[in-house]
């Protein structure tokens, strides 16, 4: 983006513009993973599903012309990944968490796989709406160009928000999250929950990779993903497995990861690959100051494995 | 979060000595794990076959390949023989860990880092010191910078309570982040133009082959490095300490012993064997450090060490599997016009079995002495 004009305002408005067009698939992959750890179960293969989801919408995309149709298949491809997932934990002996590193591990070299014939063809991009019309300055109308899906996502997880609490299915996924015993004893299966919320939470992360695939940066290939679905982990965390607070932290972290790109725009490019990790180190300092080594975070769910 | 760790149990010495009953016990418990291991591998080839029927190719010519490419000839043997030395050390900065129930999966950091430190702590030494000295100056920055990296996520994990999984992956991306800053400038050789490296080592300091071989020196640290990582958990008292902790983290604290130390001692030392992956691939593989320092060795060594169940022993045919495995990649992208990602895929498929397997321990009867009728 061009900052001729309005000078070192720029960067706070690149900062601003970048914050809203990096955080939207933080926001869907973080969504993903509070409903699933909500549950009481952790899922790490979110990146492999998010990778793949990327891949499946810009595939799909490119042989239907219609972007939307890719978000679908997207969803689809990543609730089946949440289903095996769910599905293999709910054997006995079965760790999450080493599971969803496999996951990972698989989805990636799956999307590798069957992406290959991708890279080169051009794939419709999702549409964005200008709320920025009113402006005369190119650098304002270009930061409030808004993708739809980072509005979907507002909406969502306000929605979530709201439905954890007063709805029945929130009950139920908080019940089972935090403790399997009170569950039973309700007469409900922990394992079925946590299957459909393992599933959940790989259709949204999917989404997120559609978004990446799909708007922003709008290509598929093998570099697509910077370990945004491992960071929306932590991420939840950090929000205290409260959806809005997903989203709050999701702006959060797509603003550090602007920086650089922002900074470099008005010509500072030293450095720039140290400002390159700032979404990292960001993450880090966040789990140091807010870990405990002798209480259990605030607002954990009980029968989480992560927070013991 | 706990990571099943093997049962080593020993004859049991119940008075019954003559009879055949220990030994078999001793036997059935041993093969335990060979045979839930090999069970899970072959099912696992068994749904890659069903993959890449469905693309349409011949599973049987690409079995074909991988042998004739990883095992078929001792050249391609010594190929896979050199591709297995940096997974053995990325393995054990898995297993080490996760012999005391943590889940580092950030290797890559330590190797990306321990490479960067061999190669700049060598180049103002380049000339003025023995080529021998200079490796050992090396090889000691690399599992210094290494031990610091990966032990820090020990550190965070023990005394901060940071999850350990997330915070080294987290660290591993801002070490590569570092290596392109430092590469990029700083570091950077005037006449790498097109891959951004430090300044290239002379002939004469890189690490030659084992004499008789066409295999790198590495393979020599790696194998060593898993023989005495294997000595410290099976015969040392700080061993032993550590396979309490990692049984039971409270039964150790109660009985005294030093779970803090204990998991910073392991976290470090696994870094610094991850460090000194970096170091070989830098002092015998690339002569510089660059981007290719993250090649993914990093994330295939964490297969490495789940398939070993985190035995060191187990790593070493493991590791050399997994690198003839790499090894035989170029030859089927070529025969069979597969993209590159197919050993990636093979590689998932096997993870996922392999941990779905976990499941079957302590189920099969003939494995599990307890169950058999008292009849012996």
């Amino acid at each position: 983006m061009e900052a001729i004009g309005i000078g070192v305002w720029g960067v706070p408005l690149a900062v601003f513009a970048g914050a809203i067009r990096v955080s939207t698939p933080f926001i869907f992959v973080s969504l993903g993973e509070a409903i699933t750890e909500r549950s009481g179960r952790i899922n790490l293969g979110l990146e492999g599903t998010l990778v793949f989801g990327a891949m499946t919408a810009y595939a799909v995309a490119v042989v239907t012309l219609s972007p939307w149709l890719g978000v679908l298949a997207a969803m689809a491809v990543g609730a089946c990944f949440g289903l095996i997932h769910g599905f293999i934990c709910k054997f006995p002996k079965v760790n999450d968490i080493a599971i969803g590193i496999a996951m990972m591990q698989f989805g990636l070299g799956l999307a590798f796989f069957l992406g290959k014939p991708f890279i080169q063809p051009a794939a419709p991009r999702l549409p964005a709406i200008a709320f920025g019309v009113w402006s005369d300055l190119p650098q304002i109308q270009a930061a409030l160009n808004i993708n739809v899906l980072f509005l979907v996502g507002a909406a969502l997880a306000l929605a979530f928000w709201w439905a954890s609490r007063n709805t029945r299915v929130g009950l139920i996924l908080r019940v089972v999250g935090d403790s399997s015993d009170a569950a039973r004893a309700m007469g409900l299966n922990p394992d079925t929950v946590r299957l459909f919320a393992t599933a959940a939470g790989g259709a949204l992360a999917a989404i997120g990779g559609a978004y990446l695939s799909l708007y922003y940066p709008g290509s598929w290939n093998e570099g697509i993903s910077s370990g945004q679905g491992l960071m929306a982990v932590a991420l939840v965390i950090f929000a205290r497995w409260n959806p809005v607070g997903c989203f709050l932290a999701a702006l959060l972290f797509g603003g550090a990861g602007a920086l650089g790109p922002a900074l470099q725009s008005v010509g500072v490019t030293k450095g720039y690959y140290l400002f390159y990790a700032a979404p990292y180190v960001l993450t880090l300092v966040i789990m140091i100051a807010t870990s405990s080594p002798t209480r259990s975070l605030a607002g954990a769910p009980g029968a989480l494995s992560i927070t013991k | 979060m706990t990571v099943e760790a093997n049962s080593h149990t020993l004859p049991t010495l119940d008075g019954r000595v003559g009879s055949l009953r220990p030994s078999l016990e001793w036997l059935a418990r041993r093969a335990e794990p060979l045979a839930i291991t090999l069970f899970a591998i072959l099912i696992g080839l068994a749904l890659f076959s069903i993959f890449i029927a469905l693309v349409g190719k011949s599973p049987i010519q690409l079995f074909e390949l991988i042998y004739a490419g990883g095992f078929g000839t001792w050249f391609s043997v010594q190929n896979s023989l050199s591709r297995a030395a940096p997974l053995l050390l990325t393995a054990l900065c898995v297993a080490l860990p996760a012999r005391l129930g943590l889940v580092v999966i950030g290797a890559e950091g330590a190797v990306v880092l321990g490479g960067l430190a061999a190669a700049a702590i060598a180049l103002p030494l380049v000339g003025s010191a023995p080529p021998l000295l200079v490796w050992l100056i090396m090889a000691l920055a690399a599992m210094l910078v290494g031990a610091v990296w990966i032990g820090l996520a020990g550190f965070l994990r023990h005394y901060r309570g940071v999850n350990e999984t997330i915070a080294s992956l987290l660290l591993a991306y801002i070490a590569i982040a570092l290596l392109n800053h430092l590469i990029e400038g700083p570091l950077r050789h005037p006449a790498s133009l097109n891959k951004p490296s430090t300044a290239p080592l002379p002939p004469d300091y890189m690490l030659g082959s084992i004499p008789g071989m066409d295999v790198h020196w590495g393979l020599v640290f790696g194998v060593t490095a898993c023989i005495l990582s294997w000595v410290l958990i099976e015969a040392t008292s700080f061993g032993f300490a550590a396979r309490i902790a990692g049984g039971n983290v409270r039964a150790a604290q109660i009985q005294g012993l030093p779970v803090g130390r204990l998991i910073v001692g392991f976290t470090a030392l696994a870094g610094a064997f991850g460090g000194l992956a970096g170091m070989i691939e830098v002092a015998a593989v690339q002569g510089s450090a660059n981007a290719s320092l993250a090649a993914g060795y990093g994330y295939t060594g964490i297969l490495v060490a789940f398939l070993a169940r985190h035995n060191p022993l187990a790593i070493i045919p493991v590791a050399v599997l997994l690198g003839g495995l790499d090894a035989s990649g170029g030859l089927i992208q070529r025969r069979m016009g597969l993209p590159d990602a197919t050993m990636l895929v093979l590689q998932g498929t096997l993870f996922v079995v392999i941990l779905f397997c976990e499941t079957f321990y302590g189920r099969c009867k003939i494995f599990n002495p307890d169950l058999w009728k008292r009849s012996a």
